[in-house]
């Protein structure tokens, strides 16, 4: 089982990353995906949080206890949410907007800068995309088929192509990332 | 009673990844619902706004209304215009929607209210979850009567419920709830919509006869009269006073008696038909734990738990709220040490296990104060402690 | 035996027998009420339109005028109190080809039923509401209601009442009516012209009648009885041309403003909702299975009726002005 994490600010699309990765998961890797999100005043602003459970059976209880993975795209969320990852669990975190502390080796960091590189393919709005995409390289929770294949009535279908790339982008920035740095698996995710 | 395929126009076949309060839309207008009147209220919005969406191109009829008593009230003049009704709401939209339930049992007019629970009392904490509505729903409106409710625990469970809600509504001519959640209804699984002929659909039961022979209703107990709609020339009558087999108001007492005790015994002398049940590991079980809706996947892991525990532990879901289950939880009471009830309210079915069981048992309770769902390490306590 | 014989040959002979379920004759009203006039007049209207009968529905509020669903031999439904409007709405949207008619009170229709009727009237939802308005919550022992005039006594303002209260006629043209007319139960052939006139209407219609209360508002403040307001309405109420809803407000035995205070064509909610969709939606957009083509065409005969039935009560009219019929020539 894995307890996934997605955080950031409002408008950074967080919400959006668990949808195509929970359907990714349930309709095309044949697991069990229960998806959930903050509502309320919390979700409009500030730090806004979604979460994945994924089984090989049915999810029972639906919310994310202890997460093995956590995805932080605002200094806010980092704040909030790294102490609730488990230890040895991985963090995938934006390189320009987040400034970790020290890595003390408790969680494994890989830093993305995918705000820059969704700038690079032309809007920054296609920044979850590339971090859906480090966040395919490096956890292989999810495969890359799938995730692609959920797109469609997830993203416009005018930027279907685009979204595509920038996930592409981040597939191969993960890539490189373990090439650095191999993850340690087994109990950490 | 007719029952068919379903529509295919109003069925989005495949899997899809979608959250309960869009999966109830979709069970709607794969039941044939084809008119819809609601207010926007948390967290139930996401229902309303699925089908004032789907419905242009499956052609019904959406219409938001000025508030839940103009939205309820709606849909009783909307079944008797001939559609399949239904409307969904939380808390304080349900307190609203109270008076004209009544309507709608008195009238007996068949429709489907998804209640999307929150925590309460009064605004509470409109983006949490909650089980707190489960009594509101049964003696709410004022006098005696019945409904039949059904609690979903999955967003697949919201789509399979309202189709089953939409039948049940026309079978026995009543007000079907169906008593989610703000969890349930929130979060995103996979849900798998079958091809429409897979999906069986009562049809409402139209009058066939004379016009003059016409009667709205029948004080059987048993069965409801067949329904007409409006335009068709039967002249049709309702009211919400005490009325005689055409409907006419007749207020005396003993028609009061045949007209409540049709309403009460329609639901109960049928209940055994109505209620579905889901049970696990129950022979042997030294204790059981009942529960509904969301908090059933809790108590799934908290019941794994134990039994990892080595203490004999069944469970019982309650698919079917209303009816109450009373005749297997008496049963299982004169078997059993102890029944566990975790449910996200300070007890409110337990109040009705606690009558079923009526002392043979123990009865335990595992409230909650609403806003969150149990942990499950709570519900296995409770159950260490029963099997003492 | 001999008497029930005696009332089902009466009951069978009454011209009304079409109209009205005979077997709840009689009905609860009192002597004096100004609630049968309106319910004659409807029934005349109704005759006179050569209205579709089955094709009608009449739905009611609480209270004293909340029977008259109860009487009339339509599609009918007694509602609780206030929620007329919102049943009519659902049931005019689920079978599109009714007509759907609201007869309540004042107390029901503009008290707890005051929100539905400012929306009904905003979405220019196509109903008729007819407002019998005495002024009093009839059957709960003459309380204050909203259309009570101030310093008139009610029962639960014993003192005289110091609330203001709303003009109907205003009410109804401000939030969006596009059809406003008021009489009083006096002028029971105005009252079925209007009603003919709002039948052949498509959109928001609202008919105001005055009428006495005459067990509790009449006696309460020792206004007399049945005839007595009718000798009232003769001296105060006029017609009056071209008025602003604005003026029409009735102070307490004081002059009352009559005729019809507005009428004009809007698309109705139904009118919007078909066209937004069809736009939207083109082909694909088939509200209960119709397709664009069967709903233009309907909506094309419709209006082609609506012409017909307009061009007979104007040839009627003309003919009894020609005649000198009495028609009182400032009416309709």
């Amino acid at each position: 089982m894995h307890e996934v994490r997605f955080s950031g600010f409002g408008g950074q699309g967080i919400v959006r990353c668990a949808l195509i990765t929970g359907k990714a998961l349930s309709m095309y890797d044949d697991k069990f995906a229960t998806m959930t999100q903050s509502f309320g005043p919390e979700a409009r602003g500030g730090a806004c949080s979604s979460q994945l459970v994924v089984s090989e059976s049915r999810v029972l209880y639906p919310y994310v206890t202890l997460p093995g993975v956590l995805i932080a795209l605002s200094q806010d969320s980092y704040t909030t949410y790294e102490p609730k990852l488990r230890d040895g669990g991985v963090l995938i975190y934006e390189a320009d907007l987040v400034t970790p502390k020290e890595d003390d080796g408790r969680v494994q960091m890989y830093p993305a800068p995918v705000t820059r590189f969704a700038e690079e393919l032309g809007n920054r709005l296609f920044a979850n995309l590339v971090t859906l995409g480090c966040f395919s390289a490096i956890t292989k929770i999810v495969t890359q088929d799938a995730m692609k294949k959920a797109l469609p009535g997830l993203v416009p279908d005018r930027f279907l192509e685009v979204n595509k790339k920038a996930f592409d982008k981040g597939y191969a920035y993960g890539l490189e990332s373990l090439d650095k740095k191999p993850l340690v698996t087994g109990d950490a995710q | 009673m007719r029952k068919t395929a379903a529509d295919p126009k109003g069925v989005l076949e495949g899997a899809h990844f979608l959250d309960g309060d869009h999966a109830i839309a979709e069970g709607a207008l794969a039941a044939g619902c084809r008119f819809f009147a609601g207010y926007p209220i948390t967290p139930s919005t996401e229902t309303a706004e699925r089908f004032a969406e789907r419905c242009p191109g499956v052609g019904g009829m959406f219409i938001q209304m000025e508030d839940e008593i103009a939205s309820i009230a709606a849909l009783v003049g909307g079944a008797w215009g001939g559609q399949k009704v239904m409307t969904v709401t939380s808390g304080p939209g349900l307190s609203l929607m109270m008076e004209n339930l009544g309507l709608a049992v008195m009238t007996e007019t068949p429709m489907v209210i998804a209640d999307v629970q929150r925590a309460g009392p009064s605004t509470g904490l409109p983006t949490m979850p909650a089980q707190q509505d489960m009594m509101q729903i049964r003696w709410g409106s004022h006098g005696d009567y019945r409904i039949i409710a059904l609690c979903p625990d999955s967003p697949q469970e919201c789509f399979d419920l309202t189709v089953e809600a939409f039948n049940l509504s026309e079978t026995y001519r009543v007000p079907v709830f169906i008593m989610a959640d703000e969890t349930v209804g929130h979060m995103h699984e996979k849900v798998v919509i079958p091809p429409a002929e897979d999906i069986e659909v009562v049809q409402r039961n139209w009058y066939e006869g004379p016009k003059k022979d016409y009667r709205p209703y029948q004080f059987t107990g048993k069965d409801v009269a067949p329904m007409v709609k409006a335009g068709d020339g039967y002249r049709f009558h309702l009211t919400g006073l005490t009325h005689d087999e055409r409907g006419y108001p007749h207020l005396t007492v003993d028609q009061n008696e045949k007209v409540v005790t049709h309403l009460i015994e329609k639901i109960d002398s049928n209940a055994d038909k109505i209620i579905q049940l889901d049970e696990s590991e129950m022979e042997g079980a030294e204790v059981v734990v009942v529960s509904y809706g969301i908090t059933s996947r809790i108590v799934s892991r908290a019941v794994q738990l134990a039994r990892e525990a080595g203490i004999k532990t069944g469970s019982m879901r309650l698919i079917t709220i209303w009816p109450f289950a009373e005749k297997r939880i008496e049963e299982l009471s004169g078997k059993v040490k102890a029944i566990v009830v975790p449910e996200i309210n300070y007890g409110q079915m337990v109040r009705e296990v606690e009558r079923s069981a009526a002392g043979r048992c123990r009865v335990v309770s595992v409230p909650h104060c609403g806003g969150a769902v149990h942990n499950p390490e709570v519900i296995l306590d409770a159950i260490v402690e029963a099997s003492k | 035996m001999s008497t029930t014989s005696q009332n089902i040959s009466f009951r069978e002979a009454s011209p009304m027998a079409d109209f009205l379920r005979m077997e709840r004759m009689p009905h609860i009203w009192c002597p004096g009420c100004g609630i049968g006039t309106v319910v004659n007049s409807f029934a005349e209207a109704v005759n006179k339109s050569g209205i579709d009968m089955d094709k009608l529905a009449v739905i009611s509020g609480i209270g004293c005028t909340g029977r008259v669903a109860g009487y009339v031999n339509f599609d009918s439904i007694h509602a609780t109190h206030g929620r007329a409007i919102p049943v009519a709405t659902g049931l005019k949207l689920a079978n599109p080809d009714m007509k759907v008619v609201v007869v309540s009170g004042d107390g029901d229709l503009t008290g707890i039923g005051g929100n539905h009727f400012i929306h009904a009237a905003r979405r220019n939802m196509d109903m008729m509401v007819i407002c019998v308005n005495n002024f009093t919550y009839g059957m709960t022992g003459g309380q204050l209601t909203p259309t009570t005039p101030q310093t008139a006594n009610a029962s639960t303002t014993p003192y005289g009442n110091y609330e203001y209260p709303f003009s109907l006629p205003f009410l109804a043209d401000a939030c969006g009516a596009t059809y406003v007319a008021r009489w009083t139960s006096l002028h029971a052939r105005n009252i079925t012209k209007s009603i003919r006139e709002a039948l052949n209407h498509k959109g928001f219609s609202f008919i105001e009648v005055i009428a006495p209360c005459t067990t509790l508002y009449q006696r309460r403040n020792r206004l007399g009885d049945g005839l007595d307001a009718l000798e009232y309405y003769k001296e105060d109420a006029g017609v009056e041309k071209d008025v602003d809803t604005r003026d029409v407000g009735i102070d307490f035995q004081g002059d009352i403003a009559m005729g019809r205070f507005v009428k004009q064509d809007k698309p109705t909610y139904e009118d919007a909702v078909n066209e937004r969709y069809a736009n939207v939606l083109g082909d694909d957009y088939q509200l209960y299975g119709m397709s664009k083509p069967e709903r233009e065409e309907k909506a094309k005969r419709k209006a082609e009726e609506r012409a017909k039935v307009q061009a007979t009560m104007d040839d009627e009219e003309a003919q009894m002005m020609a005649e000198d019929m009495g028609v009182d020539e400032e009416g309709l």
